[in-house]
Formats: C-alpha cells, structure tokens, sequence
C-alpha cells in the first residue's frame, strides 16, 4: 500500500536527518535533564519523614510529566525546520501522496524522538526522585502517542503563523492537560488501568481528528 | 445586605456590565462604519458628480 | 463577494426583532428569578446565580459547537462565509465561557467561600476550555487573512470540540465531584417552580446569544463589504 510506504520514507528522512545533523534530540535530552534538576531545587527540602517522603515522591510523579511536556514543546517547535528552511513543504503538499501520510510520517519521527527522550528522561527521574513503575512507562508510551500526533498538526500550524515560536506552546498546553491528567493518574493510582484506558480514548480521538484535517492545514 | 445577598448583587452585575460593555463596544464600531460610509459616498460622490 | 445576510431577504435583518425577543425573555427571566422562584433552604440567595451560572455555561457550550459546526462546513463546502460565521460564534462562546468563570466562581464563593476550587469539574473544565479558545484568537490574528487562516482556524475549532468531551472525563477521572448535582440522573432535584425558572433562563440567554451572535455577524459582513466597496471605488 503506498500510503504506508510513503509514510516509513518520510519517517525515515526524518530520522537521517536528525542522526546526521543531531541537533534536536541532543538539546532535548539535555533540556528534560537541566528541567528535572531544577524541579529538585524548587521543591523546598522535606523533613526527614518517611510519612513526608511518601508524600514527596507521588508529588514528585507530576514532574515528571511537566518535564517531559515542556521538552516535548521544545522537540516539536523544531519538527518542521526541515522542510521550512529547505522549501519542502509546499514540495511534499504538491506531491502526489496523500496529505494525510506528511502528518503520519512526521509524527512517526517525532513518536521515536520522543521514546529516545523517554530513554534518559525515566532513568534520570529514577535517579533524582522516585523509582518508576510500570504504568507510569506505559502511561508515557500512550501519552507519548497523543503527543506527536496532535504536536506534529499543531506545529504546522504554528509555521502559517506570524508568531510560530510563541504560539505552538499556546496551542499545545491546553489540548496537553488531558494527557497529564492521565499519565500522572497512571503513575500514581491505585487504578492505573482506568487512565491508561483514557489515554488509548484520548490518542484515538485525537490521531482520528489529526489524519482527517491535516490536509487542510496545510493547503490553501 | 446579607453576604448572600452581595454575591447573588454581584453575579449579576457581573452579567450586566458585560452586556452592556458589549453593547458599547458595538456602538464604537457602528459610528467607525458610519464614518466610512460617509467617506466613500464622498468618493462616489467625485467620481460621478452629475449624479446628485 | 460573499452572500450577506444585507441582501439576502427583502426584509432587512432579523436583528432587531431578535433584540426585542432576547430583551423581553431576559425581562422575564429576571421577573422569576427575583420574584417567583422559591428560596432555596440550603444556600439562601445566593442560590438564585444559578438559575444564569448554568444557562450561560450550557450557552458557551452552545456556541463552541455552532462554531465546530460552521467550521466543518467550511471545510467542506468551502464557502467563505462559514469562516465568518464560526468565528463569531467561538467569539461568543469564549465572551459567554469567561461569563461562566466569572459567575462559577461567585457562586463557589458564596456557597463554599473560596473563590477557586479545583475540585469544581465544571469551572475546571471551563478553564481549560477558555485556555483552548484564547489560543484560538492568537492563531487567527497571527495568519494572514485568506483560505489558509480560514481552513486553519476551522480545524482548530473542530479540536476544541472533541476537547470538551475529553477534558470532561480527564478532569472527572482526576477528582472528586463537589458540585451540586442539581441535575441528576432521576431528574431535576429542585421543585417545578425552580425548573420552570431554569428553563425560561436558558431560553432567555440562548435568545441573547443569538441576537448578539447575529448582531456581531451583521457588524462584521457590513465591514467587509464597505471595505471591498473602498477598494473598487479606489481603483
């Protein structure tokens, strides 16, 4: 089918692409780092308690989530550089593939520079504050799903935009609070299924709405 | 006034004021639209004078 | 040059009429509210907000799927008026979304004397929803006017649709309802004074929203053309 074959070629562009050059994900690995240790400075220090360490740790669950959307931001406002700077887009629209597949490709890329983000940001927040469960790296993986999907669409839209840097975070943050409602429910519930479920509703409805209008985004 | 009372005065204050502050600002924009179409009548005006 | 609504019937525009109808119905909205509906024994006065607070949300909800509405028809139709058209309406949603915020939270001082709470669902949901429909405005002021700002903001306001059902199941799963569940699933928990109040509320604002959904519209069309009609005289 060459909507799929068109899509695995345009991820994997992406993807040479970033492993030649190897400026973005570098940045945002060493962003959701920097991010995290300062989380570690801002939380005022805890008494010696256990009762208050308990405490600290489901709180510190919702960092987690913080750091990664704030680099996800950072990831994607990079995510069209390539075809801006090269003139590409307006090439790939022209093409004769479906519009829909620029969308899935791209967002394809962006899903693996974000499990490679996920690869040292879990680590290092293991490492800082609290271990990591296993809903928690599930959670991550489905919000990581709703992340490129719906940042891939809005990120294209931020280019027609006068303001691009300053308005994809604008766009992005709202449409991302229900992905930190379920990722944060996911690492610290007692019923992490529940918001799991919620995160498979939310990457569904949403990569659904994005496939369907991405044409329009991008044509006249 | 009871604090009650203040509450229920003050949530529909608040409704008020917004309709009218609406209002308001639709009058601002009808007298700029009014404005305008005197301008281009004048401008219509010169282009066709025998047509009074 | 778009159809508008100037010359389409004979007849003029249907705002005035819809004016005086929201005026009348709001009248008497009020007459019930002030002076018909029955005191409520657990929060007094205060009480009385709702019969605006809800009609008013229910309202912006209203208009944030006129909008959707509108915007698919654009994309679909491709008629130039419907961007106009789902603009004003998400225009109105967001006037009447701050309007809930802002009597969600007189209301939350009055009966539980904070003037935020985030284990309120409603204005939670409210929040994130005015948050999504800011943006929008700052996206379509920053895009040149033409079918891309057009074809952009529709699908955005198609986003924020399917957000309001979203939003409202992430914002349940994540805490507890307080807010008064006036409307539970048996019926109506308040007497058929009360209802009979609530609905002649909501009729009244729906009205108002209209009226001021048709008077921005007419506002707006009225400039366009007297724009195009500058520059096809200045030529």
């Amino acid at each position: 089918m060459t909507f799929l074959a068109d899509v695995a070629t345009l991820a994997r562009k992406d993807l040479r692409l970033e492993l030649r050059a190897r400026d973005t994900l570098p940045a945002m690995l060493l962003f959701v780092v920097s991010t995290l240790v300062v989380f570690r400075f801002a939380l005022p220090e805890g008494a010696d308690d256990v009762a208050a360490q308990g405490a600290d740790d489901v709180a510190a669950q919702g960092l987690l989530w913080v750091a990664l959307v704030f680099t996800a931001l950072l990831g994607l406002a990079r995510a069209w550089a390539p075809e801006r700077e090269g003139g590409a887009l307006e090439g790939l629209v022209l093409a004769p593939t479906d519009r829909s597949a620029i969308w899935l490709g791209k967002s394809a890329a962006v899903f693996i520079f974000l499990c490679a983000l996920d690869a040292v940001a879990l680590p290092a927040f293991a490492l800082f504050f609290a271990p990591v469960n296993l809903s928690t790296v599930a959670g991550v993986l489905l919000a990581n799903l709703g992340i490129c999907a719906i940042g891939t669409l809005l990120a294209a839209m931020a280019a027609a935009s006068r303001t691009r840097e300053l308005i994809l975070p604008l766009l992005f943050l709202p449409l991302a609070i229900p992905l930190v409602v379920g990722g944060v429910g996911a690492s610290v519930s007692a019923e992490p299924a529940r918001f799991l479920a919620f995160l498979g509703l939310y990457d569904g409805v949403f990569a659904i709405l994005c496939w369907a209008s991405f044409e329009y985004v991008v044509s006249e | 006034m009871s604090g009650g009372e203040k509450y229920l005065a003050a949530a529909y204050t608040v409704i008020f004021v917004t309709v009218l502050v609406y209002v308001a600002i639709i009058a601002a924009k009808l007298s700029r639209l009014e404005r305008e179409t005197a301008e281009l009548a004048g401008l219509a005006q010169e282009r066709r004078p025998d047509r009074g | 040059m778009s159809t508008s609504s100037l010359n389409r019937s004979g007849f003029g525009s249907p705002v005035p009429l819809l004016a005086v109808l929201a005026s009348g119905l709001v009248g008497i909205a009020l007459a019930l509210v002030f002076f018909v509906a029955p005191e409520d024994a657990d929060q007094g006065l205060s009480q009385k907000i709702f019969y605006f607070h809800v009609p008013i949300a229910l309202t912006a909800y209203a208009c944030f799927g006129w909008g959707a509405f509108k915007a698919l028809l654009l994309l679909w139709r491709k008629e130039e008026r419907y961007d106009l058209e789902s603009y004003v309406a998400v225009h109105q949603g967001t006037i009447f979304g701050a309007l809930t915020l802002a009597t969600g939270s007189i209301w939350a001082k009055a009966s539980w004397g904070h003037w935020w709470l985030w284990s309120e669902n409603q204005l939670v949901l409210f929040l994130v929803l005015f948050l999504f429909y800011s943006a929008y405005f700052m996206l379509r002021f920053s895009i040149e006017e033409g079918p891309r700002r057009a074809n952009i903001s529709a699908v955005y306001a198609l986003f924020g649709i399917a957000l309001v059902p979203v939003s409202f199941l992430a914002i349940r799963l994540a805490e507890n309802v307080i807010h008064p569940t006036v409307f539970t699933r048996e019926g109506p928990q308040m007497t058929g004074t009360m209802f009979f109040t609530f609905c002649v509320a909501w009729v009244a604002i729906s009205a108002l929203a209209y009226a001021l959904y048709r008077l921005e519209l007419l506002g707006k069309r009225l400039d366009s053309n007297l724009r195009e009609l500058r520059e096809a005289l200045s030529s």
